[in-house]
């Protein structure tokens, strides 16, 4: 249970307060509603690009870092297809610098041509570092395409291309700032040995004067239903055949997202899973097979990936793992089943609760669900699952015409 | 009207309190250390082994033990296992380090009891059925293929192979290796490693009398030792090659890893010289990335780091790099090793990276897990907790002299062994 007290300043902030006093430290999360998603599909990459410049000066402070640093605090960011999300943490005796910092980027950024200039060399480093420099690394750039032909879901977060990267414009930044940086599509999360009463005057303080902005209304093209199995062979420098399946599932908020993550936990979670048991050591056939969701806030993708042990076809092992997702539509799950992964849900949600930050994040995470208090209702929602509801989910996901697959052939 | 260009006013970081284990010596004569605080109702308890004496002929022998523990008993296959753990929402983890090698049990209290018989079960009667042990094999040739064209991982591994040849440290495998593997090797390591007298059990979370009476009563008495195992070590193989370039024609971008053997944490100068990492590579704003991430953006990332082994420790640079950019890259690497050797520090800079270590120690303390995480890392370096506050004191008092004399003693280029794995 994540305690937290809410308010929201004129502008349109949302601020979310979670009281920890168990710890010496403070957390400051800010959540902006903008994800790849959101990017014009001839410049993409470019939410997770801005990322990184959001570190390069705000208008009036210079650097970022080093006031942070110099105060004792950390931070970082990610981008994901859905959201940007920045944190810094920090003792809490400090507090107020991460509010002066994170008002002030929100107010408005330096645009400095030489960060740019330098981000952009970043960020082509990081895409040859994580996306092609690596056996398999090129995978989503792959299979997103595949899996998508209308949504924005169908380009990675780093972007479909390097070139998008390096074309970018500073005109084109702060345009983008415009449109998606300001108060009405942020949240923010405060937690960790901080007072709500404290957390108001600060934050009416730093962010009450920022203007409201416009608010961001997405409007994207919803993806069709898929009605045909598709299919891409390739074949690439890569030491093992590798096969990888995606189906669509339903989006975030949906009754039915919740059925399908247990369905991936009842296929590959731990060592007693479907999958890794029949696949990997009864029959073994795979040396490594995964099942999981791409935990994406529109329709996404259950993704099965594996690879054959050498000497065994791509469709041998890949008719298996039908074979698996065939019992799943077929035969109920037993009761016990069941409740191993409910309770595995259960024991990961008591183990996040560990963590200042992660709680910190998950707040503002379903607070753009629509209420942070969705959190605490996440345990009792896969509690309420039945077998019945398992058979019927996995038919629905587990048909020919839902699945993407896509093949790598070692060369 | 709000000034925005002045810095709020901030506090230095005053004292920072570990939380000191309990302890009792099981009648086994193993040592059993408990961390109580918390407000969830879950454990986690580690089981720490001294790895025994490295053998280079069977180099993957404690590798292959650890990882094949919850392959199956006597008693129970290795599906039993697995169900049992997975049924009650816990998590069973084995890992192998350089030193030790361990069993984690993460679990929420009231399913405690019946995930501590399996614990029990597995440390002591492992059997490393041949089915399974082929399975490993085969599984494990698999994934080092896949590791073997990551030139990161090529990177690490001839580095530490040419730091610390002939142990554990430095151990490379080649897909043969596995193929060597015996199961009867096996046993006779498993036997001997895995006894209480050569185990550190540590606990960490919310424990009670309850719990601490479930976890004395599966692993006191009753667990019995049957030799004397031998932990001693085999010394280094020195080498003379400092230079190691692996060549990928087809690269976008090389690994990089220099460094060189170092003090260990036992050492009186290892704090202050943990500033002086911390300047060069240890933190977002440190001299590398300031440099050849964010002035050159020849990389996405560049870090240094200082690791402490039970008889040596070791300092490392590591990034990848563009593959038009490597000599760049070395020559920039090069030039700020000499600057902290020969430039005093500026006090603004000093100060900076003190706050900033102070602050990320306060951090690091999250939860009780971080707690018996930092009692870890004094206990098996043979120090005490007051450690930390040598630590702090040495960052607080640490001066810019200080920081040059420590970098010119222990920071030699030209000495580093040095690994590119790409073009150059």
């Amino acid at each position: 249970m994540v305690k937290f007290n809410r308010f929201t300043l004129d502008n349109g902030l949302r601020v979310i307060v979670h009281e920890d006093k168990t710890t010496p430290m403070a957390v400051l999360n800010i959540l902006y509603d903008v994800g790849a998603r959101d990017e014009d599909p001839e410049q993409t990459g470019f939410a997770h690009l801005f990322e990184h410049l959001m570190f390069g000066g705000s208008v009036n402070i210079p650097s970022y870092d080093e006031p942070l640093q110099r105060v004792g605090g950390e931070n970082n960011a990610f981008t994901s297809n859905d959201i940007t999300n920045y944190y810094i943490t920090l003792p809490a005796v400090n507090i107020e610098t991460a509010f002066w910092l994170e008002s002030d980027r929100m107010l408005s950024l330096a645009f400095s041509e030489k960060s740019l200039e330098v981000q952009r060399n970043v960020v082509m480093e990081e895409f040859k570092q994580r996306y092609l420099n690596q056996p398999y690394g090129d995978v989503w750039l792959k299979l997103r395409p595949l899996a998508y032909k209308v949504h924005p879901y169908r380009w990675a977060t780093i972007g479909k291309e390097l070139k998008h990267i390096e074309e970018a414009q500073i005109d084109d930044v702060k345009a983008f700032f415009k449109k998606h940086y300001n108060p009405q599509n942020a949240i923010m999360v405060v937690g960790g040995d901080v007072d709500t009463e404290q957390v108001k005057v600060l934050a009416e303080k730093w962010f009450g004067s920022i203007p409201a902005g416009q608010k961001y209304h997405r409007d994207l093209p919803q993806e069709p239903v898929q009605t045909e199995a598709r299919r891409q062979v390739v074949s690439a420098r890569v030491p093992l055949n590798g096969l990888y399946i995606a189906f669509h599932m339903p989006g975030r908020t949906d009754e039915e997202y919740y059925t399908t993550d247990l369905i991936s936990d009842l296929l590959s979670r731990g060592n007693s899973s479907r999958l890794y048991r029949t696949l990997v050591k009864d029959k073994q056939l795979f040396s490594e097979i995964h099942a999981y969701t791409t935990e994406s806030i529109d329709a996404g993708m259950l993704v099965i990936d594996g690879k054959p042990v050498s000497g065994v076809s791509i469709e041998g092992a890949e008719a298996a793992i039908w074979e698996e997702l065939e019992k799943l539509k077929n035969e109920i799950v037993e009761a016990n089943e069941l409740t191993k992964v409910k309770n595995k849900t259960e024991s990961t949600m008591m183990f996040s609760e560990m963590s200042l930050l992660d709680k910190a994040m998950n707040l503002a995470f379903f607070e753009l669900l629509g209420d942070a208090e969705l959190l605490n209702l996440e345990t009792s929602r896969y509690l309420a699952i039945t077998p019945q509801h398992v058979q019927r989910q996995a038919r629905h996901l587990f048909r020919k015409q839902n699945s993407s697959t896509l093949i790598y052939l070692a060369e | 009207m709000l000034n925005r260009t002045i810095t709020p006013q901030s506090k230095a970081i005053e004292h920072i309190k570990l939380i000191a284990p309990g302890f009792i010596q099981l009648e086994n004569n193993c040592n059993f250390y408990w961390l109580n605080s918390g407000e969830q109702e879950l454990v986690r308890i580690e089981w720490i082994f001294n790895n025994l004496r490295f053998n280079p002929e069977k180099p993957l022998l404690n590798i292959a033990v650890n990882t094949m523990l919850n392959d199956g008993t006597s008693k129970m296959s290795a599906a039993q296992i697995a169900d049992a753990i997975d049924y009650y929402g816990a998590f069973l983890q084995v890992d192998y380090g350089f030193d030790h090698s361990q069993v984690t049990l993460y679990c929420l209290n009231k399913h405690l009891k019946h995930a501590l018989p399996v614990v029990r079960d597995i440390l002591t009667d492992s059997v490393f059925p041949e089915k399974e042990l082929n399975t490993f094999i085969r599984n494990q040739q698999q994934k080092l293929r896949v590791s073997l064209q990551k030139n990161d991982f090529m990177a690490r591994r001839v580095f530490n192979k040419s730091l610390f040849d002939g142990t554990m440290y430095g151990i490379a495998p080649e897909l043969d290796d596995y193929a060597q593997l015996q199961r009867a090797d096996m046993l006779a390591y498993f036997k001997q490693m895995y006894q209480p007298d050569n185990c550190t059990l540590i606990a960490a979370g919310k424990i009670d009398d309850d719990i601490l009476k479930e976890i004395t009563s599966c692993f006191g008495k009753s667990w019995e030792n049957n030799s004397v195992p031998d932990i001693s070590q085999p010394g280094f193989k020195e080498t003379e090659q400092l230079f190691n370039y692996i060549e990928k024609p087809d690269a976008l971008q090389s690994a990089i890893r220099l460094g060189t053997k170092l003090i260990n944490r036992a050492h009186p100068d290892f704090p202050a010289l943990q500033v002086v990492n911390t300047i060069l590579g240890g933190y977002f704003g440190s001299r590398l990335m300031a440099n050849i991430r964010e002035d050159k953006g020849y990389t996405y990332g560049i870090g240094s780091g200082m690791a402490s082994m039970r008889t040596t420790g070791s300092i490392f640079i590591a990034t990848e790099v563009g593959a038009d950019v490597t000599r760049n890259a070395m020559n920039e690497i090069e030039k700020e090793i000499n600057i902290i050797k020969t430039e005093l520090i500026s006090e603004e800079e000093l100060s900076l990276v003190k706050n900033y270590m102070l602050g990320s120690l306060l951090g690091s303390l999250e939860n009780v897990f971080s707690h018996a995480d930092k009692f870890k890392n004094v206990h098996f370096s043979g120090l005490e907790l007051d450690y930390y506050d040598r630590y702090t004191e040495a960052i607080r008092t640490v001066t810019a002299k200080d920081v040059l004399r420590l970098a010119d003693q222990y920071l030699n280029f030209d000495q580093f062994q040095k690994v590119i794995v790409g073009k150059y």
